[in-house]
């Protein structure tokens, strides 16, 4: 029996109620009168009501409790505003960079030698900063010398796919060859939103954990480049680098791992040359697929 | 902590179709969430009382289905349910991390009237 409408006939069991809930009729059962199962209780069966005699289904049953099948995702208008960002951003040869990592793992930091560090041949590269509040990091990038937008959330835990398409919407995109989204410091909420970026960069620092890929797998699991920060000061803290990246080798087999020190400038040779390379890749192919 | 925001989405998603069905009551919404969503299903029915007051959901059950992780090793072309130690495979002691579930986080279903 059909548990949207109560009738016989047997339907696809997705959108029950809408346009046409049973497109394609079946056979009756004989001797019901043409309605095969259970029957319903006495005045319930249809037909019985006085309001409702049988039909060949081509309207509503809104009156009833029925239930309608949705299976969509909560974050379907999210994703849709990240498709549009990603086509804007490709469409304009942009290499976009979302930087994940919990709060103290040197995101900033990274973006301030990222920029100062580049020389004569440094792209223009533009910066949106999501915290939940102040303005103290972009004070701190435009200080370096890029263009810094703050989104300030306040008690929102991650940047959504609309606040940085309003954002960029401020910046003279066509004339960046990068930028970089530095979303709110947390490994769990942001990993769930797509901006339209087109690389995910994870950060670990050595002061925290080794077993920190294992604790949030959906942050490494999604990256495409994990960055192992503040390697200068690793020894002082007892950092146990084998475990820290047999455990990102582990969680994130797909990414391109850097070691590196912003603050010493180690590393960050690989790390620059690297952007260059993305940077190439994408102006070379500013509306095919993202590099991964 | 942004299961509030989730939950405004999924209302909203409901809404959409309790319109389209001429409902003028929501009395369930079945939610799916995957153990890696990063969602807390606690967080979600305390935002869920919040976010559906004064609206046709107001006396609706919240429903919450939950997917538990399900990882497919190729090399022994198997399903495996990883362990709080991580993902390996129990029968070739491989790392995979090749999700096939764990990671919904949708309205499944309504019912209205």
């Amino acid at each position: 029996m059909c548990s949207n409408c109560g009738c016989s006939e047997v339907g696809s069991g997705i959108l029950h109620g809408v346009a046409s809930p049973h497109p394609s009729p079946l056979p009756r059962g004989e001797g019901t009168g043409g309605w095969i199962g259970s029957p319903l209780p006495l005045g319930e069966r249809l037909g019985e009501r006085g309001d409702h005699p049988p039909h060949d289904h081509d309207h509503p049953h809104p009156d009833r409790p029925h239930t309608v099948d949705i299976r969509e995702r909560l974050l379907s208008k999210n994703d849709r505003v990240a498709l549009q960002n990603r086509e804007s951003f490709q469409s304009r040869g942009l290499l976009v960079l979302n930087l994940l990592s919990s709060p103290g793992s040197g995101k900033t930091t990274l973006i301030e030698r990222t920029v100062s560090a580049q020389g004569n041949h440094a792209p223009r590269i533009g910066v949106i900063v999501g915290d939940l509040a102040t303005e103290n990091d972009a004070q701190r990038i435009r200080a370096a010398g890029a263009t810094a937008l703050q989104i300030t959330t306040g008690t929102a835990c991650h940047l959504e796919a609309d606040m940085v398409a309003q954002a960029a919407s401020h910046l003279d995109l066509g004339n960046l060859d990068l930028l970089v989204i530095e979303n709110v410091g947390n490994l769990v909420c942001p990993a769930a939103y797509d901006l339209g970026e087109t690389l995910r960069v994870v950060l670990l620092s050595v002061t925290e954990g080794e077993d920190k890929p294992l604790k949030y797998p959906t942050a490494f699991q999604s990256a495409d480049v994990v960055l192992l920060t503040k390697v200068d000061i690793a020894e002082a803290v007892g950092f146990d680098r084998e475990t820290a990246i047999a455990n990102i080798r582990r969680m994130a087999p797909q990414a391109r791992l850097f070691e590196l020190s912003a603050r010493s400038g180690e590393g960050m040779g690989d790390w620059l040359m690297y952007l260059r390379s993305q940077q190439v890749h994408v102006k070379q192919q500013p509306l095919a697929q993202v590099p991964q | 902590m942004h299961e509030v925001g989730l939950m405004t989405n999924a209302l909203a998603i409901a809404l959409d179709y309790a319109t389209r069905e001429q409902a003028s009551h929501i009395h369930q919404m079945t939610l799916r969430v995957g153990d890696l969503s990063g969602v807390e299903p606690e967080a979600l029915r305390f935002a869920f009382d919040v976010v559906t007051q004064g609206t046709i959901a107001e006396q609706a059950q919240l429903k919450i289905e939950s997917c538990p992780t399900l990882c497919f090793c190729h090399d022994c072309q198997a399903e495996f349910r990883p362990t709080e130690l991580g993902y390996e495979c129990p029968i070739c002691q491989t790392w995979s991390t090749s999700v096939l579930r764990g990671k919904e986080l949708e309205l499944a279903s309504l019912e209205v009237s």
